[in-house]
């Protein structure tokens, strides 16, 4: 495990004070995560256990995917339930008895504990494990916790994939395999994937997969690379199952992912020509298309909202390659081990972690930056303070990581810059 | 405990959201955990608000549960009070403050501020977002009018003037409809006092009882109010919605009544087009088209009225997600010699209308998902609904210009007229291509989409989704070209289930040469025709003896 790779700012960030804010948090809970997951693991159902205010909730953030019957669901705690917890263990069984009735074709249902559920302790690990009795054989049925008092947004797939470790096959060998882990699009997997046979590195899997019911193994020759910078109990987890953790930053941009596959790299002893030639075609390509953007992003000043703990890694790759300034970088939760790289390579710049929205709005219309990336509740308020504005969330549902993606990521930091440029009204 | 894929409401909090946004000088603090602040994005989004809401939340987490949750609340209010100073604080909770029992609203209610507090108890686990509306909108009159006795206005010769009560921010045209019936009333010398709660302060709630009489646009959220206006200060009611011509002859009819205003003169002359366009002979068409209906209360009842009795269309299918009104449209629906549909289970709702076979669905932007699954034309009439019905231009469904209004929206989706005909002339000429039409079933760009499905990494993927109220016509379209082959899997169930018998070859070929526009209807009439008498094998026999059956 060796360094980085990433040009370390002499005054970075590895131990710059942050503000910790409590107050009202503009950000979504975990349950939002099942927005992606769903996706993701194409056979693998959700089910909330929850109010009204969940499926509400997940409808708003899910957009437009009514387009089919989704594969998450929300059972709907009503007044009778909150009445007596033996009642509600078996109108829960009822209700997965109807849903797998329904959907005979997915092989895994993760039972997701929502504020409600917690609040009345409804015990969902000891659900999820009668109900596989009960289903042998025929779904995998899992727990994890998706609810606002626990999780924020992303770490909804922290503990969802938490969930899944244990279900890891064991490795049948201890030779060196890598395990990619965090959500990726297909699309930026396959060209991982790509390359990472370029550099010969034999065994690389990823996590989650693209089928619930074709998990990766783990043992004690797994590497672990982050793709994610929001899945700590995730990779504690699999550490106990004797994985290593390998250090990187996240594949952000053209440095960001020189040096994420540099770790991957260095951890299976490819030779530095090998690398090189491997990640060259690239890594070239990409540093041309990303310098189209540079000059609508230099200079500009830049404020964080906190949202998806993608905030650190962005803002390494907006400050260090696109030439942005920051002027507060908001997280909702700081892992200062799990961002090391990408912290140590940060200017000094103000970070904060938690949010009191209204301290922080005051301060960020104070600052008038350039360019302000926030929730969507925000968004048309600020716009119409007059700040230009970023989607965070699009940060999330977008395919941003890996070299083919460095100038979309970019692009969608200008995007709102020479919008503004081009009205004339 | 109830199985939920999609919902029509949201909880009864978001109702009272709704109320607080709706108006100036509110200030709402919701006892919430986190993440119940996505209900902002509502506003910000669907409706681009360019504010926030006006709704303070504790934000609460797992850590304070064994501590002071109730200190939390205190400082919330205090603190937003302080800081934006509102007419009226409104303080509740939402579902998981409910368990918890901090008694929000009293707490507030005990800090003794200098400005009414209302605490407001909406019963998260049993009731839905347009309860909580109604609710709010209530509890907030009656704590800024009181109940102590007023004297009824003096007319001294001045102008009748009412309340509109009902539109809300999240309402379905509300802003135009305002605007409508604003027009429409001083069109017979009747004033507007406050309209309530879109735009109205708490002072301004304050004066309600200086206005003749309450008009109620949307029951769902005025009735309550107005019920208590009238009971309680002898406020007479105007209850008549006025959306189409017929309903909004009624409704003048009705405030003529109430106020004493001679509304003859522009009875008369009723200022719709909607009228002449549906007695033009290109409308000739739009007779006995099958529409399928389902909303809000509200918006339903009106609409079937105005589909059979001014486009002349035959109603199929009645229904609405708003149980809270489910007797006022079972009612309507034996009108229509139909059982009325009262579910807010859209997968029920798909059933029906599948089933129902209709050429036009009214409906939610739930219907509008599944017409468009079904490869059946549709308009969105209420809400809940997206960002692209919320229009740029004036666009009211209420009043005269309303009238035209749903002329517009409701017949374009449907083929025009003519272009049937020619359709109709031209199918049989070999370089004909059907696949032109706008429709989609076997169009053109239908194949396009497909084809485009394919060749899209199914990754785009994670992306392709897009994310909240942002469901721009490019997001959609590629969502809806990915899905389109279980729609069509989908689609084939519901035949399949509505089926039984099976086509002999000549049968398959008759039905071939029939417009495809009608096919599917002749397809679904046939087999059901032939289930009916135990018909196994359709032949061409059958097809035509169907024909003359289902004939009108």
């Amino acid at each position: 495990m060796t360094g980085t790779a990433l040009p370390v700012v002499e005054t970075g960030c590895t131990d710059a004070p942050v503000l910790k804010e409590r107050g009202q948090r503009e950000v979504f809970c975990g349950l939002t995560g099942i927005v992606w997951l769903h996706r993701k693991m194409q056979d693998a159902f959700f089910l909330v256990v929850g109010s009204r205010t969940c499926a509400h909730l997940l409808q708003s953030a899910a957009g437009v995917m009514i387009f089919a019957e989704p594969r998450f669901a929300t059972a709907i705690l009503g007044d009778r339930d909150l009445a007596g917890l033996a009642d509600c263990n078996d109108e829960l069984d009822r209700v997965v008895g109807e849903l797998l009735a329904r959907r005979p074709d997915i092989t895994t249902l993760f039972l997701v504990g929502s504020c409600p559920s917690e609040v009345i302790k409804l015990d969902l690990a000891k659900a999820a494990s009668r109900l596989s009795v009960a289903n042998q054989g025929r779904v995998r049925i899992l727990s994890y916790s998706g609810s606002g008092i626990e999780t924020t947004f992303t770490q909804g797939e922290d503990t969802c994939l938490r969930a899944l470790v244990p279900e890891l096959p064991a490795a049948t060998t201890d030779a060196p395999a890598l395990l990619v882990c965090g959500t990726l699009a297909d699309v930026v997997e396959d060209q991982f994937t790509r390359i990472f046979a370029e550099l010969g590195l034999g065994r690389v899997e990823f996590f989650p997969p693209r089928r619930a019911a074709s998990l990766p193994s783990v043992g004690p020759g797994t590497r672990i690379l982050l793709a994610q910078p929001f899945l700590n109990e995730t990779a504690r987890a699999l550490t106990a199952r004797g994985a290593t953790l390998l250090s990187a930053p996240y594949p952000l941009g053209v440095d960001g992912t020189t040096a994420w596959l540099r770790a991957a790299a260095d951890a299976f002893d490819v030779a530095p020509e090998r690398f090189a030639s491997a990640i060259a075609g690239p890594a070239q390509r990409a540093r041309t298309a990303l310098a189209r953007h540079r000059p609508t992003l230099e200079g500009r000043r830049l404020f964080f909202f906190p949202d998806s703990q993608l905030e650190i890694p962005l803002a390494r790759f907006l400050s260090a390659e696109c030439g942005v300034t920051l002027l507060e970088v908001g997280t909702p939760y700081l892992d200062r081990a799990l961002v090391a790289a990408d912290l140590a390579a940060l200017p000094p710049t103000q970070l904060s972690e938690g949010q009191d929205v209204e301290k922080q709005l005051d301060r960020c219309l104070a600052l008038q930056p350039d360019l302000t990336v926030c929730g969507l509740g925000l968004a048309n308020p600020l716009e119409a303070a007059g700040l230009r504005t970023k989607w965070s969330i699009e940060l999330v549902f977008s395919p941003i990581q890996g070299y083919d993606q460095a100038a979309d990521l970019a692009e969608l930091f200008a995007r709102p810059l020479h919008r503004i440029s081009r009205l004339k009204v | 405990m109830q199985l939920t894929l999609w919902t029509y409401e949201g909880p009864p909090h978001v109702g009272a959201m709704r109320i607080a946004t709706s108006m100036e000088g509110v200030h709402y603090v919701l006892h919430a955990p986190q993440g119940d602040t996505y209900a902002d994005l509502l506003f910000t989004m669907i409706e681009r608000r360019d504010a926030r809401p006006p709704v303070t939340y504790t934000t609460f987490q797992a850590r304070d549960l064994g501590g002071d949750t109730a200190n939390m609340v205190v400082t919330a209010v205090r603190e937003a009070y302080e800081r934006f100073r509102p007419q009226a604080l409104l303080v509740g909770e939402s579902c998981t403050a409910e368990l918890i029992q901090d008694q929000a609203g009293a707490l507030a209610v005990g800090m003794q501020l200098p400005v009414p507090v209302v605490p407001l108890e909406l019963p998260a686990y049993s009731k839905k977002e347009n309860w909580g509306a109604s609710e709010t909108l209530y509890h907030l009159v009656r704590a800024m009018v009181g109940s102590a006795a007023r004297p009824r206005p003096a007319r001294d010769g001045r102008r009748p003037r009412v309340n509109l009560l009902g539109p809300t921010s999240l309402g379905f045209r509300c802003r135009d409809d305002v605007r409508e019936v604003r027009e429409l009333l001083a069109s017979v010398g009747v004033d507007v006092h406050v309209v309530a709660p879109l735009g109205a302060t708490p002072e301004q709630l304050a004066t309600l009882t200086d206005a003749d009489a309450n008009v109620v646009l949307y029951p769902e959220i005025g009735q309550t109010t107005a019920g208590w206006l009238q009971r309680t200060h002898g406020m007479p009611v105007v209850r008549t919605v006025p959306i189409g011509v017929g309903a909004t002859r009624d409704f003048l009819a009705e405030l003529g009544a109430v106020l004493g205003v001679d509304v003859q003169p522009v009875l008369d002359r009723p200022a719709s087009r909607l009228p002449w366009y549906s007695r033009s002979v290109d409308s000739t068409y739009l007779t006995g088209k099958r529409v399928f209906i389902f909303a809000d209360a509200t918006h339903a009842i009106a609409a079937a009225r105005v589909a059979r009795d001014e486009l002349g269309f035959e109603v199929v299918g009645l229904g609405t997600y708003a149980r809270e009104m489910a007797r006022e449209v079972r009612e309507a629906a034996k009108g229509y010699g139909l059982e009325a549909l009262i579910s807010d289970d859209y997968l029920e709702v798909e059933r029906a209308i599948a089933a129902a076979a209709p050429e036009l669905v009214l409906g939610t932007q739930m219907e509008r998902h599944i017409a468009k699954r079904l490869h059946v034309p549709c308009a969105t009439i209420s809400g809940p609904f997206h960002v692209q019905d919320v229009p740029a231009r004036y666009s009211p469904q209420m009043g005269w210009e309303g009238a035209n209004v749903l002329f517009d929206a409701w017949v374009h989706p449907l083929m025009m007229g003519l272009e049937e005909h020619l359709i109709t002339m031209f199918s049989e000429d070999f370089e004909f291509d059907e696949t032109g039409s706008h429709l989609g079933k076997g169009g053109g760009r239908r194949q396009e989409q497909e084809g485009a499905a394919r060749q899209t990494p199914r990754a785009a993927a994670i992306g392709a989704s897009g994310s909240p109220a942002m469901p721009d016509a490019a997001v959609e379209d590629s969502a809806d070209a990915a899905l389109h082959q279980a729609d069509d899997a989908a689609a084939t169930a519901v035949a399949v289930a509505v089926a039984g018998p099976s086509w002999s070859a000549d049968g398959e070929r008759e039905l071939k040469k029939i417009p495809f526009f009608v096919r599917k209807k002749a397809r679904l009439n046939t087999e059901r025709f032939a289930a009916d008498r135990g018909i196994v094998t359709i032949t061409v026999d059958t097809l035509y003896e169907a024909k003359a059956h289902y004939g009108k």
